[in-house]
């Protein structure tokens, strides 16, 4: 896709592109080459000199039983987030699509906790989970069971799971609702004139027509778990109880900024790298083919 | 005619039970936290807590926005709003002028600065933590509001986004302007921003909750308290060891910390949904 009509000159668009380009070189490139190149050295304990390692730093990664460890957490971790926060999306969002009036109300109300940032998100539901002062575990004590996130790792495997997923919620409602609004009522009912009752229409018809959007929210849904839940498990566990929430991210703060192992940390970011990488080409990938029905 | 899939009598009952109960499960966390901000913190340590209001509203925001823990929160809000307009209006204002460029030029070095710009898609901050921390401490920036800004606006989206919208202005309107002997920049000023209004708009409300609500970026460059933003700022007031939270300011600062982007969201909903889409898709 190329405009027809252009202006001339070679200068002036250089000095428009020219802002970006700096903001990117300084604070991208060279920070994303560093990462690479630091991934192949091992600095000495006092950081004067650094041996070059090759692959050293992967090889080790792969064969640390801690790192392995963190990508199952991960994956767990994310899948969990995902099925929780598109589940009650979904459930949701077919309540009210079935709303002639008042699907729109209740939007408002389920969206703006998109808005509310993970890591205050963390310390709302630290709060109601707390082990001295909070509600919700006082009252399951009432009934008998002992909460305590600090040192089960189920535990606090599930309230960091919860707290991520619970304002991830509305932005999976909106493009949920927004998918099931777009399937033509008629083809609806046809298939009610038919017979068919709602769960039967839901099944065959509602579900399969909504692929598209489940496949998109899957993808950004991922990448919202791996990326953008640091600040949840910085404010409620720090990736404890004996790292059962350190997921990848964290892991890579942890190593990098507390442990001061540059050569690690930095393997750690290009695997990361070569994550989201292959994220976004099956997301671009899927875009691409979307446009050509 | 559309009542043959609209349920009516017990089931449009039951529908709206459903979504209420969605409701009050997502608003149940802030009702708390607002609770929790409106009490004394003995009410708080022998639980269980209200859960009802009290009457320490006003002292407890006081508290929290004129002293706070480390900071005053009044001073945390403040780096946040400069931090959250900085990313918004920087990445908007560069995206632009390069997305022009882009469209209505050929100039050498395009198709390489434009796969240079696509690749910064794939690589959030997030993974670039720690030399893009040993850049920024370089330059002298740690505890700067630069140090703050200049990382996070980094990034391709917004540049994406506006060839698009600019791919779809018609072409007559450039050819007009070539015809008249306006200069380029004229082009731009007087048709093409005007015409991308409602774009930035929605844009900006993406970014500016985006930058808000940025939390490992301003817990590793701001070591100087006054410096602290609030998302990152709450974590902090929490003591270290075995002393008791001060639960009540620390709510109060939650709420504090949520509401500026929570407003933009329910009172731009429109370009909220709009940026949004645009964004992702």
């Amino acid at each position: 896709m190329e405009k027809r009509v252009t202006f001339k000159g070679w200068l002036l668009p250089l000095l428009l592109v020219a802002p970006q380009l700096a903001v990117t070189a300084v604070f991208f490139f060279y920070p994303a080459g560093q990462a690479v190149w630091q991934s192949l050295f091992i600095p000495d304990p006092f950081g004067l000199r650094s041996q070059f390692v090759g692959l050293g730093n992967f090889e080790f990664l792969l064969g640390d039983s801690y790192y392995r460890a963190s990508f199952v957490t991960t994956a767990v971790f994310s899948s969990l987030v995902t099925l929780v926060s598109m589940g009650a999306a979904l459930c949701l969002a077919v309540l009210a699509d079935r709303l002639i009036k008042g699907a729109s109300t209740y939007r408002t109300l389920l969206i703006w906790p998109y808005a509310v940032a993970p890591a205050v998100a963390g310390v709302l539901w630290l709060f109601m989970f707390n082990t001295r002062v909070g509600v919700i575990s006082w009252y399951l004590g009432l009934l008998g069971y002992d909460w305590n996130h600090v040192l089960n790792e189920g535990e606090a495997m599930g309230l960091v799971v919860v707290a991520s997923a619970w304002g991830r919620v509305s932005y999976n409602f909106l493009f949920f609702l927004a998918g099931l609004q777009s399937i033509p009522r008629s083809v609806i009912e046809a298939a009610a004139i038919d017979g068919a009752r709602f769960w039967t229409r839901f099944r065959t018809i509602v579900f399969p027509l909504l692929s598209p959007t489940t496949f998109f929210l899957l993808v950004v849904n991922i990448v919202y778990a791996f990326f953008e839940t640091f600040g949840v498990i910085h404010t409620i566990t720090s990736g404890g109880p004996q790292q059962a929430t350190t997921i990848l991210v964290y892991k890579v703060f942890a190593d990098g900024f507390v442990g001061q192992d540059l050569g690690s940390s930095a393997a750690q970011s290009v695997i990361l790298l070569i994550v989201v990488g292959t994220l976004t080409i099956i997301q671009f990938k899927y875009i691409e083919r979307k446009v050509h029905y | 005619m559309s009542g043959m899939v609209e349920k009516r009598g017990v089931g449009l009952w039951l529908t709206h039970a459903g979504l209420i109960l969605g409701v009050l499960v997502i608003f149940f966390p802030i009702w708390l936290a607002f609770v929790a901000s409106t009490v004394t913190q003995p009410e708080i340590v022998r639980p269980p807590m209200p859960l009802l209001p009290g009457d320490q509203f006003f002292e407890n925001y006081r508290e929290a926005l004129v002293s706070g823990v480390n900071t005053p929160v009044a001073r945390m809000l403040a780096n946040s709003a400069v931090m959250a307009l900085g990313i918004a209006f920087g990445k908007i204002a560069i995206s632009l002028l390069s997305a022009f460029a882009i469209v209505y030029f050929r100039f050498p070095g395009r198709q390489l600065f434009f796969w240079l710009i696509f690749l910064t898609l794939m690589l959030p901050v997030e993974v670039r933590i720690v030399p893009t921390y040993e850049v920024v401490a370089r330059f002298g920036m740690l505890n700067s509001y630069p140090g703050l800004i200049f990382p996070l606006i980094a990034s391709a989206t917004a540049t994406f986004l506006f060839r698009q919208f600019f791919m779809t202005v018609p072409d007559e309107l450039a050819e007009a302007a070539r015809v008249d002997g306006a200069r380029p920049m004229r082009f731009f000023w007087d048709i093409l921003l005007p015409m991308s209004r409602t774009n930035i708009a929605a844009l900006f409300v993406i970014l500016f909750i985006y930058g808000w609500n940025q939390y490992l970026w301003p817990l590793l460059i701001t070591t100087d308290p006054s410096m602290n933003t609030i998302v990152m700022g709450i974590k902090q007031m929490f003591p270290s060891g075995d002393d008791v939270a001060d639960w009540p300011v620390i709510m109060a600062t939650s709420l504090l910390a949520m509401l500026p982007p929570v407003l933009v969201v329910i009172l731009m909903q429109k370009l909220f949904i709009r940026g949004l889409v645009d964004t992702e898709k």
